[in-house]
């Protein structure tokens, strides 16, 4: 067991360096000249510069050196916690995010609770109800949730609720009344991601032998429903916790932007817009960390609640996330 | 890829296809009518499709749809509501809204297309090739799969647009590679399932290379699945496209792609709901209509 915990962290960590290593790649390799995207980003133009200042620039951003070298500097600084310094705030990486951090965290959190609840709600009652008109629209109801835009979901949001009603605050990050429409236009995509999986995990887990057998002892439709078959149908679903809260961590790009709450996420959007390097960086590997710790948290997870997965040798094996995500979540 | 017939005495037995029972003289085409004939039956299937090819058609002949210009403005009807002239209403200089949006679909369609074509070649060259060679090749290339996967894919979309700069293009690139991972993991599953078939065997032993009953037997039987994904994928690409341009990293104005619209419609909001919103409604029903077009193939394939 030890070996297999030792074994699932060190495979984080190297996806997690991968994955750093690939966003690095992308912002200083695919750029045609680095060194006009910085400028630009802090707001200066080439041509007013003398080669001196401009040297003196190309020395401060590390741009003097080849790319290995800079890539070895900045991987040693992350894992130190530094990320840089913004170019066009001119401010620490950490302290921009760290001021931020706070907003999206408690609004993917709650998003994630929410979407969770919703989700297992909707597949659960889908499946059970017997009014087939019922049922066919619960089961189609998650499809319909995944295809609205989410600034779509937002901007009607804010229609309906703000202007039309004036129940909420249209924007802003006061208070929790705040926090309602956010996490609400989150959970529309999250809880249908995961309902769509659910239900398809539900169909296969009513359809074996020992839901037949559970109703041959005489327990009623919903005891049967709840204790054997929730239980068994959300196991195969938990491998797509990583990609629920993923959905919900890229998903506060987009909310925040439309609520403009002074989130990670608005920060990303301002970082691109700006053509901020170290913030887009910093942003995508903390993102991507988030990520790769769910998925750890779940596969170390996994054998303590299926006790059917042998740890045999050190080897445990999760079942692969269900196809069912591929192509919803971007 | 050459093709090394090993037995020359047994003339191409792989072209043959002995082990595939569906695949009768003519049974590839009737299954096709059958298969047509039970998706004419399916009404929310046929509105769906209708609706797609209507949005293809608008976006290239425009003029059959509105009769106003996309730049045309006119400050005495400035923020109308939607009427029978003004479909969509109009902008606060006028401009005809429909007329905006149909103009701006050319763009996004450009955009989706791109990023299909990037997320095809790409994923089925990954897919394929790891699925065939299995070993090394397969375990190297699904790692570097599993890496693009633990980047939340709009954030690898937003560091590429950071790369790359703003405009329909690098918005259509950074799409395009988010989705590459799905392809990738769907074709090599296909192309393993294919593999270990009855009739891949038989090819093989009729003395067919390896190249061959790659390009006659798996590619052709393991699209299915994959082309289901694409048309799915179409409707994740036309949302992370509406995304990003609405996150304002679109093509620059005048020219307004559909993320654009509800972008600069969501000043309006209090004023002029329609400007925002009926843009959106017109994005959302048409990957809808996708979603729903890829679903019933899907059932089709079973």
């Amino acid at each position: 067991m030890a070996r297999y915990i030792a074994g699932r962290i060190g495979q984080a960590v190297g996806v997690l360096w991968a994955a750093y290593t690939l966003t690095f790649a992308i912002l200083f390799l695919l750029p045609s000249d680095p060194m006009q995207l910085q400028l630009a980003a802090a707001g200066l133009q080439e041509d007013t510069l003398s080669p001196q200042q401009l040297a003196a620039l190309k020395h401060q951003f590390g741009l003097d050196q080849p790319v290995w070298v800079q890539y070895w500097q900045h991987l040693c600084d992350v894992v130190r916690g530094d990320f840089g310094t913004s170019l066009s705030q001119h401010v620490p990486v950490t302290d921009l995010i760290g001021q931020r951090i706070g907003q999206t965290l408690l609004l993917s959190v709650s998003a994630a609770v929410v979407s969770l609840l919703a989700g297992s709600t909707l597949a659960y009652f889908a499946t059970f109800v017997r009014w087939n008109l019922l049922r066919v629209f619960l089961t189609r109801l998650p499809a319909l949730g995944a295809s609205f835009p989410q600034f779509f979901v937002a901007l009607f949001l804010i229609q309906f609720f703000s202007f039309q009603l004036g129940w909420l605050p249209a924007t802003g990050t006061q208070g929790a009344t705040s926090l309602i429409m956010p996490v609400l236009t989150i959970s529309v995509l999250a809880s249908s991601v995961l309902a769509q999986v659910l239900i398809k995990s539900f169909d296969e887990t009513l359809s074996q032998a020992y839901i037949s057998t559970a109703r041959a002892k005489g327990l009623s439709r919903s005891a049967v429903h709840l204790r054997h078959a929730f239980r068994n149908a959300a196991l195969p679903a938990m491998t797509i916790l990583g990609v629920i809260v993923g959905l919900t961590v890229t998903s506060a790009i987009v909310v925040e932007t439309v609520f403009t709450r002074e989130g990670v996420g608005k920060l990303a959007q301002e970082s691109v817009l700006s053509q901020d390097v170290p913030v887009v960086l910093a942003v995508v590997t903390i993102a991507a960390a988030v990520f790769v710790f769910v998925n750890l948290v779940v596969d170390l997870l996994y054998p303590l609640l299926d006790p059917r997965i042998s740890h045999t040798g050190g080897k445990v094996r999760t079942p692969p996330p269900p196809l069912a995500t591929e192509g919803v979540a971007l | 890829m050459t093709s090394t017939i090993h037995g020359p005495t047994i003339p191409d037995v792989d072209r043959m296809e002995v082990a595939d029972p569906v695949e009768r003289p003519g049974g590839r085409r009737a299954n096709l009518r059958t298969a047509v004939a039970q998706l004419v039956r399916k009404p929310v299937f046929l509105i769906a499709v209708v609706y797609v090819l209507f949005v293809l058609v608008s976006a290239f002949w425009p003029r059959l749809f509105t009769s106003w210009g996309p730049y045309d403005t006119y400050p005495e009807s400035a923020v109308l509501a939607p009427s029978l002239d003004h479909l969509f209403g109009t902008d606060n200089y006028g401009r005809d809204l429909w007329t905006r949006m149909l103009y701006g679909s050319p763009l996004t369609i450009k955009a989706t297309l791109i990023a299909l074509s990037i997320a095809i070649v790409a994923g089925l060259g990954v897919g394929v090739v790891s699925g065939f060679f299995g070993g090394r090749t397969d375990a190297f290339l699904m790692r570097i799969i599993d890496v693009l996967l633990a980047i939340p894919g709009l954030l690898l979309a937003l560091s590429i647009v950071t790369a790359l700069g703003y405009g329909t293009l690098p918005v259509a690139v950074a799409v395009g590679v988010g989705i590459v991972p799905g392809f990738a993991r769907t074709t090599r599953a296909e192309v393993l399932r294919v593999k270990t078939l009855p009739y891949v065997e038989a090819a093989r032993a009729g003395g067919a290379s390896w190249g061959r009953v790659l390009l006659r037997h798996i590619l052709p039987n393991s699209w299915g699945p994959v082309a289901v994904l694409a048309v799915l994928d179409a409707g994740v690409a036309i949302l992370a496209i509406a995304s990003l341009s609405f996150l304002g990293f679109g093509a620059a104005p005048p020219a307004a792609e559909w993320g654009t619209l509800i972008a600069d419609g969501r000043n309006y909001l209090v004023t002029a709901w329609w400007l925002s919103l009926l843009p959106g409604l017109f994005v959302a029903v048409l990957v809808l209509s996708l979603n729903h077009i890829s679903k019933t193939l899907q059932e089709l394939n079973r």
